[in-house]
């Protein structure tokens, strides 16, 4: 059976690895390209870099560091952070990802999503959502979580597998950073939604959480400071779930 | 010198990458003439069915790499490089593929799609038994049947389909082995030093 994916996550600006609590007050981490081959070396299933930096000349940084770290670690990247257009996808793709993951661009034009799936095939194409719950339903945000598109993100979710997105990247504004839990509603509801691919993201703490988030119906888990703090490694939960009976890559 | 077949369809870097980690001299094929010292060939297919058929036949490499094929020279075609072996797929209805498998790639119907991640793959060929029951890496929409032609290993997801096919010096895998970490660069290697 496909194995459930344990995905390692580095939110990265300027060249270093930041990590925030609902996505502000970053705090510097390390050297990506260090953690990245130490998650790999782990049993990492894929690593997911965000550049967190928007301007052109940041973007040149993120390339030559994806470049890099695709020449050192031989499982899937995924590049996001700002990208715009088929251009900024090509160039990355062309230099090392495997995937890339759209969130804001996406949201204002549907169709570069539809686009970018003709061109590069969408299983290259990740839809990142990041959503917040407000009154009771979610909302699709942008601008890094900071603006409200008004969009309902369950239906922004099944709107972006009709455009042809290859999988959701789906990321809770409300349990971003805080180490207690992924928001299991929010992946319950988008998963019997979609018919592809669901990683589920923001919150986990212990392994313990991504066991639910994976109950929930997540095909993939995304951690973070999970590993940056140093509290965990990717065979300690790999283990733990194996345990629990989720199949699993060890 | 090993060959990467180069349609300008996809991502060469990671296959590129694995090939130079492993100090594997290789060199692009974009046209015929570019056969000229090659001793083995990898063609890492990426996209549609359809559509890299048509690409390679105007770019007048759909033959060269049937002739290759045909002439029993050393052939390793990952994921749609694999599904082009075969006669035909549900993913292009009328359009004819290299037709060395006679059998037919459908679309799952069951379960998420595409399939994205790793999975266990069992290997039935004498050569290749040092890599039985190891995860590698798949990314794929479309599949190839349990009773396919030449069919040498097999994983499982919700039904057991083929992942690899072998028609004498040509060996097709579903799974890419320059994604799939240590055990990957291990096949690649084996690949270009034995078969």
């Amino acid at each position: 059976m496909l194995t459930t994916r344990i995905i390692a996550c580095l939110d990265t600006n300027k060249g270093k690895t930041v990590k925030g609590i609902g996505f502000k007050n970053l705090k510097e981490m390390g050297n990506p390209l260090k953690m990245a081959s130490e998650y790999y070396k782990q049993g990492a299933d894929e690593i997911v870099i965000l550049d967190i930096g928007a301007t052109v000349e940041k973007r040149k940084t993120a390339v030559k560091m994806v470049s890099t770290l695709s020449e050192n670690i031989f499982i899937p990247i995924c590049v996001g952070g700002g990208i715009k257009n088929t251009k900024d996808i090509r160039i990355l793709l062309e230099n090392g990802a495997d995937k890339v993951s759209i969130c804001t661009a996406a949201l204002f034009n549907p169709d570069l999503i539809t686009e970018a799936a003709k061109n590069f095939g969408s299983q290259c194409i990740v839809v990142s959502i990041d959503a917040k719950k407000i009154n009771g339903q979610w909302f699709a945000m942008y601008n890094g979580g900071q603006k409200n598109s008004e969009k309902n993100a369950i239906e922004w979710a099944k709107q972006v597998e009709n455009a042809g997105a290859g999988e959701i990247l789906l990321n809770s504004l409300d349990t971003d950073g805080k180490n207690t839990g992924y928001d299991i509603e929010l992946i319950n509801r988008v998963s019997e939604t979609v018919n592809i691919p669901v990683i589920a993201s923001s919150g986990a703490g212990k392994p313990e959480h991504l066991l639910e988030a994976i109950k929930a119906g997540a095909d993939a888990v995304l951690i973070a400071s999970m590993l940056h703090s140093g509290k965990y490694t990717i065979n300690q939960i790999k283990n733990y779930l194996k345990k629990k009976g989720v199949t699993v890559r060890c | 010198m090993i060959g990467i077949i180069d349609y300008q369809a996809g991502n060469l870097k990671s296959v590129k990458n694995a090939l130079n980690k492993l100090e594997i001299p290789f060199k692009t094929i974009t046209k015929q003439n570019d056969f000229f010292g090659v001793k083995k060939v990898i063609f890492p297919g990426v996209g549609a069915f359809g559509y890299a058929i048509e690409t390679l036949k105007e770019k007048k490499l759909f033959f060269p790499i049937k002739n290759w094929i045909q002439k029993e020279k050393p052939f390793l075609g990952i994921c749609l490089g694999f599904q082009l072996l075969f006669e035909e797929s549900e993913e292009s209805p009328g359009i004819r593929g290299l037709g060395i498998i006679k059998s037919k790639c459908f679309k799952f119907n069951k379960g998420k799609s595409p399939i994205i991640g790793w999975n266990k793959v069992t290997f039935n060929d004498e050569n290749l038994k040092e890599f039985n029951r190891n995860f590698f890496y798949f990314i794929h929409g479309y599949y190839a049947p349990v009773t396919t032609n030449n069919c040498i290993a097999t994983t499982n997801n919700i039904i057991e389909y083929c992942c690899a096919v072998k028609h004498k010096k040509a060996l097709g895998i579903q799974f890419h082995p320059e994604k799939s970490g240590e055990i990957g660069l291990k096949f690649l290697k084996k690949w270009s030093e034995k078969c």
